[in-house]
């Protein structure tokens, strides 16, 4: 366990590293002059020199990226370029929405999948499981946006039970922050729990024809013995991947949802950096998710371990 | 009686609160969409419009300021003389003006705050506004003496910008997070990417606003724009990104929808340092070939209005020259075959982040240029990429943007602007302006200098931007117009 826990730790590190120098030399090739974007059409020569002295933009590449380098290490991510704040506190806000939005998606998925993965095989080839079929291939078909505004027009704007979107922040109580984050998770959590739910059935189903769920079916375990004691935990593996896929998925992959119910969330942050030219919010975020799904697919790594015990003994 | 009593005070009370009801209910907090968040909050220090249309007249004065018909007017200084030279510009500021976090403003504070602008490390994105400016003293403390080194008529104009505003020295280094001006709102929080917030400033020197709480929230999706103002989410949208959804804002009776006019001069430029656009012919081949119309009903859904030249139409020295570049295909296949491209030719169109104007009208415009034979490569750019290449290296043939400054026909003078035109005979009428301040004489120049950039085709004229908002009903007070981009909040106020 220990040797296979280190091995997955070096990879790990050795990752960053290497994503944090693609990050860096994508973000020098993009065109586009973030001191001249702040400075706008009337802008004089000197000023917008000014500028990129103040930004530190006249300094070579190499010193650049060391500086960016050492600073994360540190946990400073150096200062937006056009909000003048520390990175880590934009960052850190964000955080507190993508975060707990991620996980309540990711919740949400979850409790609508298994379930349904499991009747979906267990009574296979029904009507039920044709049924379930049907409607994850529709949630999977269903770009997630347009069912976010289908859930605006539906909940917001007919109903009026939620806001259109907006964020009243944390301090505006636990059910205020949650009721603001509930149209998005379900927006975001539909067509995953789709897709798990799909992968949870197919995996069951050959798990349920494995050798040894023929012998304990022999020895006199039910059907349904059978699924909970042996097979389900079987089965869970390519579900923990998916899991640990769409979790790195709902983190860095809202931007459309955030826009939609304009949450002030990471993918928004980046949307904005990206256009306002803020390089400096743009590689850090990105960074930092790079980051989160590294450390993800880690877990899950940790998991599969747990899972199954063959995967300890190092043999990868 | 004593029921009768009962019944007389009940009903009187009955009376008084169905009388107080009405105040009770007069709300006096306002949200206000907004497409864009403002990088920073220093208008001194950035050129984002954003940046003024949550600040200007609402937290930051200047000397003089813009009303909602763009005539400039006294802000901090009451008033003003002006030598007859029209070099030494003698300002009486108010008496007993404080900025918000409670220090007096005086003319060490207007001192500070033009030499900060003027200055060599100067981070102000309009530096150009303060170029004339020979110095700045203050005789006394509500006196400011500005000499400038040539006569300007633009001078008290250039003090209204937001740009131009009076700050403090000691909290100046921090405006771009926590704003301290002499505006009747003050800062409260800005939650990046969701709102700014602003509480009305009980010290304010001027009339006092209606208003307790203003409330900037971004949002930029124009469907979510829309389902915010159907939930009432938000109550004023004054530049609303989504214009076809205006006739279903605008029969529903909880709405009023805001038509106005805007500073923005949308042009199509020819980069005319570069073949073939160098060639006059040419510029007026493809000023016939456009037609006007169809890319304001195509592309703006019929809100814009039509220009021939580079000035406002709602300004009163405004000349209507559309005629010379009128729709007419045929006399421009007939200007191409003079100009030795009889088959046409093909350029490239960098088109910039705007969805209407830019990106639907560039596709509207490379139809009607096909049709006379010229064949355009439209090249989606982002606005980083537009600044550094068209703009900045004038490396382009045609591109499309919208010119939302004031009075910014003068960049037709800048010999280094992208639109690479350079002409005497304007430049001369140029300077000329520069030194006239008689009304009269200042508008006889303003419409020759129109003529001559309309006759020489510098850029095609397309439409003037309108600004199309959307409000609750029951507000009144928002401009209409946008002489300036602002939203100032102080007049706004619910009726019921």
């Amino acid at each position: 366990m220990l040797i296979y826990f280190l091995q997955r730790f070096v990879s790990l590190s050795l990752s960053l590293l290497a994503a944090s120098l693609v990050i860096f030399l994508l973000i020098e090739v993009v065109p586009g002059d973030p001191a001249r974007f702040m400075m706008g059409l009337s802008a004089t020569p000197e000023a917008i020199a000014v500028i990129r002295e103040q930004l530190g933009l006249d300094l070579p590449a190499w010193q650049r990226y060391f500086t960016w380098l050492f600073g994360m290490l540190q946990g400073d991510f150096g200062i937006s370029y056009t909000y003048k704040v520390p990175v880590t506190d934009l960052i850190a806000d964000r955080v507190w929405i993508s975060l707990p939005l991620a996980i309540y998606a990711l919740v949400l998925s979850t409790a609508i999948a298994f379930p349904v993965g499991i009747i979906a095989a267990a009574r296979r080839n029904s009507p039920a499981d044709a049924g379930i079929m049907g409607l994850t291939q529709l949630g999977i078909a269903v770009p997630n946006f347009w069912f976010a505004m289908l859930l605006v027009l539906a909940f917001a704007i007919t109903l009026r039970w939620f806001s259109a979107g907006g964020f009243p922040g944390w301090d505006a109580g636990i059910f205020a922050a949650m009721k603001a984050l509930t149209l998005p998770a379900i927006a975001l959590a539909l067509p995953q729990a789709s897709i798990l739910a799909r992968v949870m059935r197919s995996s069951l189903l050959d798990t349920l024809s494995e050798d040894y769920i023929r012998t304990a079916r022999a020895k006199g375990l039910t059907r349904s013995q059978v699924l909970w004691r042996h097979a389900l935990r079987n089965a869970l593996i390519p579900v923990l991947t998916i899991i640990g896929l769409q979790f790195s998925f709902l983190l860095a992959g809202a931007i459309i949802i955030e826009n939609v119910f304009y949450l002030p969330g990471l993918g928004r942050l980046v949307f904005q950096g990206i256009t306002q030219r803020d390089l400096i919010v743009v590689k850090s975020v990105v960074m930092l998710l790079v980051f989160a799904v590294i450390v993800v697919t880690f877990i899950v790594d940790m998991a599969y371990a747990l899972a199954d015990p063959r995967l300890r003994k190092g043999r990868t | 009686m004593k029921s009768s009593k009962l019944m007389v005070a009940l009903g009187a009370g009955l009376l008084l609160a169905v009388s107080m009801s009405p105040a009770l209910a007069q709300r006096t907090d306002i949200n206000v969409g907004m497409v864009l968040e403002p990088p920073n909050l220093d208008p001194t220090g950035g050129a984002a419009a954003a940046i003024d249309e949550v600040v200007y007249a609402n937290v930051f004065e200047g000397l003089t300021r813009f009303d909602s018909s763009g005539a400039v007017i006294p802000a901090l200084a009451e008033s003003w003389d002006i030598s007859e030279d029209g070099l030494t510009y003698t300002f009486h500021l108010h008496s007993g003006v404080i900025f918000h976090d409670g220090s007096p403003m005086d003319s060490s504070d207007v001192v500070f705050s033009l030499e900060r602008a003027m200055a060599e490390d100067s981070t102000n994105a309009q530096k150009g506004l303060f170029a004339g400016i020979e110095s700045v003293e203050a005789p006394d403390a509500e006196t400011v003496v500005v000499t400038l080194s040539a006569p300007n008529g633009l001078f008290l104009f250039n003090m209204a910008w937001g740009d131009a505003v009076i700050v403090a020295p000691e909290s100046a280094e921090n405006n771009a997070t926590n704003p301290i001006g002499t505006g009747p709102f003050e800062f409260v929080e800005w939650v990046q990417g969701d709102h700014v917030e602003l509480a009305k400033f009980d010290s304010y020197w001027g009339e006092p606003v209606a208003l307790d709480q203003v409330t900037f929230k971004f949002v930029g999706d124009p469907t979510a724009a829309f389902a915010a103002m159907m939930t009432e989410d938000i109550d004023a949208f004054p530049n609303f990104p989504a214009p076809e959804t205006l006739p279903q804002l605008e029969a529903d009776p909880r709405f009023t929808v805001i038509v106005g006019s805007t500073e923005g001069e949308t042009v199509m430029s020819m980069n005319n340092g570069r073949e073939p656009f160098d060639n006059i012919l040419v510029r007026e081949a493809i000023a016939h070939a456009i037609n006007r119309q169809e890319i304001i009903d195509g592309a703006m859904f019929g809100y814009g209005t039509p220009i021939g030249t580079f000035f406002a139409p709602h300004n009163p020295a405004y000349v209507d020259l559309t005629g010379l570049s009128d729709y007419d295909p045929e006399r421009s296949k007939e200007l191409l075959a003079e100009a030795g491209y009889p088959d046409g030719f093909s350029a490239t169109f960098h088109l910039p982040p705007v969805a209407t104007y830019a990106r639907r009208g560039g596709e509207i415009i490379a139809a009607q240029l096909r049709e006379v034979g010229i064949e355009v490569e439209l090249i989606n750019v982002e606005w980083a990429q537009w600044l550094e290449g068209p703009f900045g290296a004038k490396e382009y043939d045609l591109t499309i943007v919208s010119h939302t400054e004031p009075m910014d026909i003068g960049a037709y003078a800048n010999p280094d602007y992208y639109f690479n035109y350079q002409s005497d005979e304007f430049n001369a009428v140029m300077e000329e302006l520069n030194d006239t301040t008689d009304p009269d004489a200042r508008t006889a120049l303003l419409q020759q200098a129109q003529t001559i950039i309309a006759e020489d085709y510098a850029t095609v004229f397309l439409f003037q931007l309108a600004k199309t908002g959307v409000a609750n009903a029951k507000l009144e007070g928002l401009w209409a117009n946008s002489p300036t981009q602002a939203n100032d909040m102080t007049g706004v106020h619910w009726t019921e």
